[in-house]
């Protein structure tokens, strides 16, 4: 039961049209680094278009993705109405509002300070409003999704929650908790130095409160992608869900662990302890296991679906699946990206393994397998799944799609692996070029040459995602039926109370943050003489 | 239709005993690791810089021990090598560090100004320089040769050319130079 189709396709939308923009300078990028482009005669467009790219990617795209999915998951998987549409309405302007308040310093070239701000660099007051901005649109959407379940749960005392809402609410509440470090570093520190009130600021309080942010945020940019997983997989490939608790205990889990660990970041950092490092280290490792939790649940699924297609044997199922079917496809290439990233990340947990790589390439590749690839192929599916409920209106071009996400597969592969090399050969992230001409660099040239190839095999793939929706907006028109999540094997009559709300989870993944910040950051505040004066960038 | 029809008591307990195999597998994945890295931090003593040590970088210039004149390498008198530096925008001081090969190295940086890092390639030596706060490395290099050493973080507008390196020389060669007792660095050389 899609209702506010129009709410729905405008998010969609908007988190595509900002998508294909910063997926344009995300190529451009690569190619001014690589030695097949010219140098820029001034590299401060490089660090511009970086922001943009890394704003836009990172706060705009997947909070979009994720509350239109989210609309549509509470009207479909309820089954019924969104109770306060005005008000999502209003969120979704906010973000408008916010990203082009955002964007318009950043071109200016007066908010050169990348996603993750860099203070005591402080940029125009405007592109730190505009995030704010963003986030408080998000906002509007947290507090819908709760009090549509709660409106819900009115309706039906004591029934157990579809498992897509369960997901999406632990996702909502996961959001509004992990936007709040780095809201506080916006509001407490950067902002009243980007407003004149006030002229220096602690840089390593700052991180710290960022860190708080920056890991738990890539949990929420893999929500949509793991409620993909576990309810439109399974339907779409004509399966079942292998176990619907597994799916509510990695949420839960994914929902506790996956906040207080943001301190990984700051391995190299010399404000924060070692012991603080440590304990964020193995929580750090304890997140693998929702991960791990789900790899398998989704592949019995996906052994279920082949086997009912006949599929036999140990390994001859998986010959069985259908593979023409671009849900499976997606599906595949995201668990292959999914993989890599994974095991990379692993490595970036370990102290003693990080050093090596820290703030090199090696990052830059990881976390564009897991998010650019894993998380945003499974965005590219989920909008293909819901196109023609939203359009009332047929995706034809299934071959398109499937060459669509081949080419982003491939492109992710290519751009990202060579990167993990040069990163562990040293080369430094986040530069504008490099001399190729140095002998002693002049190795690295041919892998960076590869990535910037694998940008532009990105950047056709986002290009043809794009044709293919918009194509889909004027393609005959179909009755799509209601949108159907996947069933468990065994669909449950009733589930534990505590895999069927919330309430206990959200205090846990609360007092685990506050013993694993509230120390570091308490200390922080009040050693004194460790505010810096800002430095304003663009001012002269 | 229903799921519940279809199917057995019995294959829910078997879904039930298979699931609760893989948790378990899972669990011990990850404990396993986790003792692994506090295996290689105690053990091996790669453990991050245990004290956190603060200074004030609008004063770093006038006193202290990141005074211009105290930085580089010196030799001190138990044989071991302490060497500090500063990064600002866009360059390190010193731009040239020199070290003698097989001998235990502390650098002790810190930023003048905004973020930096310093990373030196081909080693596990990368650390981050946050303005009002000190960073402690320990290194022992086991070659001599030049190394790169490249500002890690984005630091502004010329973090692009902000290229330091170091020179690690040969210990007698070192115990020469510093013979003077003053602070070494090879910028120039
Ligand atoms: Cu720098």
């Amino acid at each position: 039961m899609l209702v506010n189709r129009k709410l729905i396709l405008a998010h969609f939308w908007l988190a595509f049209a900002v998508f294909g923009f910063a997926l344009t300078l995300g190529a451009w990028q690569m190619f001014i680094r690589s030695p097949i482009g010219t140098w820029l005669s001034n590299p401060e467009l490089y660090y511009r278009s970086l922001t943009a790219h890394g704003t836009v990617m990172g706060y705009v795209f997947p909070t979009l993705v994720a509350m239109g999915f989210g609309y549509a998951i509470s009207e479909s998987a309820l089954e019924q109405r969104l109770v306060g549409v005005r008000w999502a309405w209003t969120g979704f302007w906010l973000i408008v509002a916010g990203a082009i308040m955002a964007v318009v310093p950043v071109a200016l070239g007066r908010a050169s300070v990348l996603y993750t701000f860099y203070p005591p660099l402080i940029g125009n007051v405007f592109y730190y409003l505009g995030v704010v901005l963003v986030v408080v649109g998000s906002w509007i959407w947290v507090a819908l999704m709760a009090i549509n379940l709660r409106v819900w749960r009115k309706a039906h005392p004591g029934a157990p929650v579809p498992l897509a809402m369960f997901a999406n609410v632990a996702g909502s509440y996961l959001w509004a908790w992990t936007a709040v470090g780095a809201a506080l570093e916006l509001l407490l520190q950067i902002i009243p130095v980007a407003a004149g009130l006030k002229a220096t600021i602690d840089a390593g309080l700052a991180r710290v409160f960022f860190s708080w942010t920056l890991h738990a945020i890539v949990y929420f940019w893999l929500m949509p992608t793991y409620i993909a997983y576990y309810t439109i997989v399974p339907r779409a490939i004509g399966g079942r869900v292998y176990s619907d608790s597994m799916a509510r205990i990695s949420f839960i889990l994914f929902l506790v662990v996956a906040m207080p660990i943001g301190m990984h970041h700051t391995f190299a950092d010399p404000q924060v302890g070692a012991g603080f490092k440590f304990i964020h280290s193995a929580f750090t490792a304890l997140v693998a296991l929702p991960t791990l939790l789900t790899v398998f649940t989704i592949c019995a699924s996906v052994e279920i679906a082949a086997r009912l297609r006949g599929g036999r044997g140990m390994f001859g199922w998986i010959r069985a699946l259908p593979w023409d079917n671009p849900m499976m496809l997606a599906l595949a290439f995201s668990f292959v990206m999914l993989g890599f990233g994974g095991a990379g990340g692993l490595i970036n947990m370990s102290y003693q393994l990080d050093a090596s790589i820290h703030n090199t390439q090696w990052i830059t590749g990881h976390f564009h397998l897991i998010f650019g690839g894993a998380i945003v192929i499974m965005y590219f599916a989920i909008a293909y799944d819901l196109w023609p409920h939203l359009t009332g209106r047929e995706l034809i071009d299934i071959r398109l799609i499937r060459t669509q996400l081949w080419l982003w597969f491939i492109g992710m592969i290519i751009t990202t692996f060579p990167w993990h090399w040069v990163g562990i050969l040293g080369m430094p992230r986040r530069m504008a070029y490099f001399d190729f001409g140095d002998p002693a660099i002049a190795p690295q040239a041919l892998s960076v040459t590869f990535s910037a190839i694998g940008g532009f095999i990105l950047l056709a793939s986002g290009i043809m995602f794009i044709v293919i929706l918009a194509r889909g907006m004027r393609a005959p028109r179909v009755a799509a039926g209601p949108y159907r999540f996947a069933l468990a094997v065994h669909q449950p009559a009733t589930v534990p109370v505590a895999l069927n709300t919330h309430a206990l989870w959200v205090a846990l993944m609360i007092v685990l943050t506050l013993t694993n910040y509230g120390y570091p950051i308490v200390t922080l505040a009040l050693t004194e003489g460790t505010s810096v004066p800002a430095v304003y960038v663009g001012a002269q | 239709m229903s799921a519940g029809d279809t199917h057995t008591h019995g294959s829910a307990e078997v879904a039930a005993r298979v699931e609760r195999r893989w948790a378990t597998i899972a669990v011990i994945i990850v404990v396993g690791m986790a003792l692994l890295a506090a295996f290689a931090g105690i053990h091996r003593a790669t453990m991050p810089q245990p004290r956190v040590e603060t200074t004030d970088p609008s004063r770093i210039h006038l006193s202290g021990e990141f005074v211009e004149s105290n930085l580089g390498s010196v030799l001190e008198a138990n044989g071991n090598v302490t060497v500090r530096a500063i990064g600002q925008q866009y360059s390190f001081t010193p731009a040239c560090i020199v070290v003698p090969v097989d001998t235990p190295i502390t650098m002790r940086a810190t930023s003048a100004d905004v973020v930096h890092g310093i990373l030196i390639q081909g080693t596990n030596i990368n650390t981050m320089l946050v303005p009002g706060y000190i960073s402690e490395q320990l290194m022992r290099f086991t070659k001599t040769g030049d190394y790169l050493m490249p500002c890690q973080e984005f630091c502004s507008f010329g973090h692009e050319g902000m290229w330091g390196k170091v020179k690690v020389i040969d210990k007698a060669d070192f115990a020469n130079r510093a013979k003077g007792g003053g602070r070494l660095s090879c910028v120039g050389q």
